[in-house]
């Protein structure tokens, strides 16, 4: 989803502002939370997609001004309720009423569910070296393609292996696992071409979220071609 | 601005998340010495100091350091480091002309095993927004001017793989041991927001 959480590139959000000798956790609740969210995920309650998906459900306004351990215990609520683990009225009547989403947990998204197969044991579409564009996807549901790369071209720099992709994952989809790529990106083509020469960004991408480059050469010369997509 | 911060008196999480608790105890969900244990092993056993070490193994041992940089998840399990979100590791190392910069600008991926939980400026919404945008700027936030010739790679950590940054070697560490090397490594460099400085000599500056 296009949503708050996906902030890569935007502007307005103030200078930094940082702690001297800051403790793991800023008070007691924080660490039950966070507990309790592992022990969840760690029990198979969620999973981490899911609940990721549920920070990024919180509406917008919230989202900003919570701070992160309340985002925590919205998520946690939220799943704990759709899951039927837990129902609302339960946590009202013991002083813990449950934020409502922006949205319900959708349905597995068309876009993501539309590559058919786990592709755990098919051989990697990319190579390094190769040249790629991240897709231009805007799915409803949930999705690790941040939406600053979307539509820029990159270069593969890495094959990470199979992973299970993350927007069938957090939507009850079945696991569908594909190759992840180290793609770096130019500044001067994430921004403007006014950014410096020499800064590059990596971004860890599921081969969903690519395409062959269409302006390189080698592919209309066709996937045999390898010598001509090495160039860099 | 909560987000680029934390509020010292939150309001009602503190009661929710006990009620949430007690909630999810009765029903046999959850159990509270679990909880205990995560809590404990968070504050008190791991953190930046395991970073420290792995990262003054890898300017003492040139045979670990190639490991390090070939496969992190295998070279710091050699010194007993493993856990949550340190499951696919990936060390990258600054040079003179290169500096690296680790950022998760989705939600707080971070590598825990050997930096522990990440500061709040971390998880800041003007970290998350800007290091991907305008590096350079941020790291002057951090007083830490690079020259306009080095190279700067920022990580994005939006997948599996959880990043940690091998800092260059200060200089005047001659003859030191592995050991008062880890103690000059601080958890910013290996974020790649600083680098580490010259160890303090009582005689010199």
């Amino acid at each position: 989803m296009n949503g708050i959480h996906d902030m890569g590139g935007m502007d307005g959000f103030g200078p930094l502002v940082r702690e001297k000798d800051e403790p793991a956790f800023h008070a007691n609740w924080e660490g039950r939370m966070f507990a309790i969210a592992n022990l969840l995920i760690g029990q198979g309650y969620f999973n981490v997609d899911e609940f990721r998906h549920a920070i990024e459900r919180i509406p917008a306004p919230r989202y900003l001004d919570s701070t992160y351990y309340e985002r925590w215990l919205d998520a946690a609520q939220t799943l704990l309720a759709e899951k039927g683990v837990v129902t609302r009225e339960e946590m009202e009547q013991r002083g813990a009423a449950p934020h409502p989403p922006s949205q319900p947990a959708a349905a597995l998204d068309k876009t993501a569910a539309k590559s058919g197969k786990d592709a755990a044991r098919v051989r990697a579409k990319f190579r390094p070296g190769d040249r790629v564009v991240a897709r231009n996807l805007h799915p409803f549901g949930h999705t690790r393609l941040a939406r600053y790369a979307r539509a820029h071209r990159g270069i593969i720099r890495h094959d990470h292996g199979v992973y299970v992709l993350p927007d069938t994952n957090a939507h009850g989809g079945p696991p569908r696992r594909q190759h992840v790529y180290s793609v770096e990106f130019k500044a001067t083509e994430l921004w403007d071409t006014g950014a410096p020469q020499n800064e590059r960004v990596y971004i860890d991408l599921w081969e969903d979220y690519l395409a062959p480059d269409p302006k390189t050469p080698a592919r209309r010369a066709g996937r045999k071609a390898q010598r001509g997509r090495k160039r860099r | 601005m909560t987000g680029n911060g934390h509020r010292t008196i939150p309001t009602g999480a503190a009661l929710r998340v006990k009620a949430l608790e007690a909630l999810l105890e009765e029903k046999g969900l959850v159990d509270p010495q679990a909880l205990d244990a995560i809590v404990d092993t968070y504050e008190t056993k791991v953190g930046p100091r395991n970073g420290a070490r792995v990262v003054a193994k890898a300017w003492t041992d040139p045979a670990f350091r190639k490991r390090l940089l070939a496969d992190a998840t295998a070279a710091v399990a050699e010194l007993g480091i493993a856990g949550p979100e340190g499951e696919h590791l990936v060390a990258v190392e600054n040079t003179p002309s290169v500096h690296n910069l680790i950022v998760c600008t989705l939600c707080s991926c971070y590598p825990w095993p050997v930096l522990g939980l990440p500061p709040v400026w971390y998880k800041s919404f003007a970290y998350r927004s800007r290091a991907v945008r305008d590096p350079r700027g941020l790291l002057r936030e951090f007083g830490l001017e690079l020259p306009d010739d080095v190279e700067i790679r920022v990580w994005d950590a939006s997948a599996e793989q959880r990043y940690m940054v091998i800092p260059e070697r200060p200089a005047g560490t001659v003859g030191m041991s592995e050991e008062e090397l880890a103690e000059l490594v601080t958890r910013d460099s290996m974020v790649g927001v600083a680098k580490i400085a010259p160890p303090a000599r009582g005689s010199s500056r």
